[in-house]
């Protein structure tokens, strides 16, 4: 298991934390939005409303500059418990132990509804593409492995905001400036965890060092799929992943995609060296056109 | 409970194939996955003048190399003007204008933006000395160093606006890396030539002339071969403000350069007007880039396809190398 990222811990030093980060598991996540009421309360993130959406109870829509942890609610048909079981015993039977036994909250019993619900945050990506673009140093990684962005250095340029692979960053609009999650960076240098996590009643938010979280996600995975929740997978647990596994990450009961997510998100940065190749290149050709225009005709 | 989710429309307006009720299975609500880029109209009209900069300087030194004085004076003019204006687009396009020396606090190869903010600043600079000199005869010894440097330093801006577009998430520009450096080059070609022949009287102006359309006919090569690199994620270049600003833009780019061509080495009115067209054509065609891109990171579909079909490959490869390494045929 690989946890280093470019910064972390090497330029640190004697003074590098253990990197932490976040384990969501939404199969215990209840839709409370307590994790979204703490952050705001927190950091002092402003209000922000758009009103009643009628996508189930979501009415944050989605993480931006206002909003740093984002519960999603996904309501779908799925065959669940006795009745939607089209009769078969050893089915409903699997499915009910499921519910009862595996601990899996987000099943609703009945008229066979099944009723998803996650709470998103920034993934503070091992390999950032935010803060590899960041022309300012803004963005940074701090002691414990984090991606934070530093108010009083930013000048909005924007860059980061098209970059990141989940959409997670966002300019506010009457500050110019980009805000997203700091992982409670003030909280954890006083040896707090950050507010979500602390809010959270199920625990389906997990705070802790990246190392003991990714393997107590596997536990958890294994029990689930052993239970029957086939689709039960883990999203950005692998180092081996596009953006190097991420610092918060999650448990998911269907593709990712289904929640907001993006299946196999790239940092853009490992394309970096084709892309100034190309740079080059046409630089080049450049040049070859003007001394060819200027030089190969008679006047 | 009520199935609220029935109504929610499927990514690009496409309903769900699985068949599932209630939330789309391939988006959330049809929602964005990326962040639509937060940049205003300053940025494809700098990208157009940054170009149209950078080739003119390399237009002007080249052509004094060559002796051709009435042009060169005319190419160092436009680079000046054009990269003047530059710094003020980008400085208002940021949320915080007044912290626009923060781009020059550290320099990051990672960063595009970084890189070409310090080649905007040495390029702007030296432009200016070598402008300087070529209008009044002053400062002799700086010009001879800032005209080959604002000339050498044009080539690197007018083209890594391309990989500045490249290096995001949105995937009608980062899969388009290969192209869009060259395609960005081409546009600076054609206009630093068009706008140089409309300038310059048609005895002086051949050089500007042939660059045009060398230019011109290198954007409409390179418009061709990204369409068919991105395939159908290339669709916003075929819909929407991208396929309009698309469409203007090889249309006006083709019939200036025609007229160009075919008349200009003797009417001056030609050379106006044509030149004047390929412009606009060379400004579509950063439009459009720019709109695309929007519309790109807008519809859900264009990120998760892509990332489907590649996670579909890698466990294809999986599958074929774990038959072969137990000696069966795949």
């Amino acid at each position: 298991m690989k946890l280093e990222t470019h910064a972390w811990p090497g330029s640190y030093g004697e003074e590098a934390k253990p990197r932490v980060g976040f384990f969501t598991d939404t199969s215990i996540c209840i839709g409370c939005k307590a994790c979204e009421v703490a952050c705001k309360e927190w950091n002092h993130v402003p209000a922000s409303s758009d009103g009643f959406t009628g996508h189930s109870y979501d009415n944050t829509s989605a993480l931006d500059a206002d909003t740093w942890r984002h519960v999603a609610f996904i309501e779908q048909r799925k065959e669940v418990g006795l009745d939607g079981a089209g009769g078969s015993l050893v089915q409903s039977a699997t499915l009910d132990e499921l519910i009862d036994q595996a601990g899996l909250g987000t099943y609703q019993e009945g008229d066979g509804m099944r009723w998803l619900m996650a709470s998103d945050v920034c993934k503070h990506c091992t390999h950032a593409a935010c803060l590899d673009v960041c022309p300012t140093g803004a963005l940074f990684r701090t002691e414990f492995g984090t991606v934070v962005v530093q108010p009083d250095v930013c000048n909005g340029c924007g860059y980061c905001v098209p970059a990141c692979p989940f959409g997670v960053l966002d300019r506010r609009e009457d500050d110019g400036r980009v805000w997203k999650c700091t992982l409670c960076y003030d909280r954890l240098k006083d040896d707090k965890e950050p507010a979500c996590a602390k809010a959270c009643p199920t625990n389906s938010i997990q705070f802790g060092e990246l190392g003991d979280l990714r393997d107590r996600a596997e536990a958890r995975v294994q029990a689930l799929v052993q239970a029957g929740a086939e689709q039960a997978q883990l999203y950005l647990h692998d180092s081996d992943d596009g953006v190097g596994g991420a610092g918060a990450f999650f448990l998911l009961l269907d593709e990712p995609e289904v929640y907001g997510l993006p299946p196999d998100p790239v940092d853009a940065t490992r394309d970096i060296g084709t892309t100034w190749k190309a740079v080059g290149v046409a630089a080049g050709g450049l040049g070859v056109a003007l001394a060819a225009a200027v030089f190969g005709g008679r006047r | 409970m009520s199935d609220s989710g029935a109504g929610a429309p499927a990514a690009g307006g496409r309903r769900s194939a699985t068949g599932d009720e209630g939330a789309a299975r391939d988006s959330y609500y049809g929602k964005p996955i990326l962040k639509e880029p937060v940049w205003t109209p300053e940025i494809p009209w700098y990208f157009f003048l940054g170009g149209l900069g950078g080739a003119s300087g390399g237009l002007a030194y080249l052509s004094e190399l060559r002796g051709s004085e009435v042009l060169a004076r005319r190419a160092w003019l436009i680079a000046l003007a054009a990269l003047g204006v530059s710094p003020v687009l980008l400085i208002s396009d940021l949320g915080r204008p007044e912290r626009f020396l923060h781009m020059l606090r550290m320099f990051k190869v990672t960063s595009p933006m970084s890189v070409g903010s310090w080649v905007l600043a040495g390029s702007g600079t030296t432009t200016g000395l070598a402008a300087l000199h070529a209008m009044t005869g002053r400062l002799g010894s700086l010009a001879r160093v800032a005209r080959p440097a604002a000339a050498a330093l044009g080539l690197p801006l007018a083209t890594y606006t391309g990989a500045l577009l490249s290096q995001t998430a949105v995937p009608v520009w980062h899969e388009a890396r290969r192209e869009l450096p060259a395609l960005f080059a081409a546009g600076a070609a054609a206009s630093a030539g068009a706008a140089a022949t409309a300038m310059t009287p048609v005895e002086h102006a051949g050089p500007a002339r042939r660059l045009a359309l060398v230019g011109a006919v290198a954007e409409l090569a390179l418009v061709g071969a990204m369409d068919r690199r991105l395939g159908e994620l290339g669709q916003p270049y075929h819909e929407g403000a991208g396929g309009s600003f698309s469409q203007a833009a090889r249309g006006l780019t083709a019939t200036g350069a025609m007229l160009l061509g075919a008349r200009a080495q003797r009417s001056r009115a030609a050379a106006v007007l044509g030149g004047g067209m390929m412009l606009a054509g060379a400004l579509c065609e950063r439009w459009s880039v720019f709109k695309a891109g929007f519309q790109s990171a807008r519809d859900p579909s264009y990120t998760v396809a892509p990332q489907r079909r590649r996670i579909a490959a890698a466990r294809t490869r999986a599958n074929a190398a774990a038959a072969a390494a137990t000696g069966r045929k795949p």
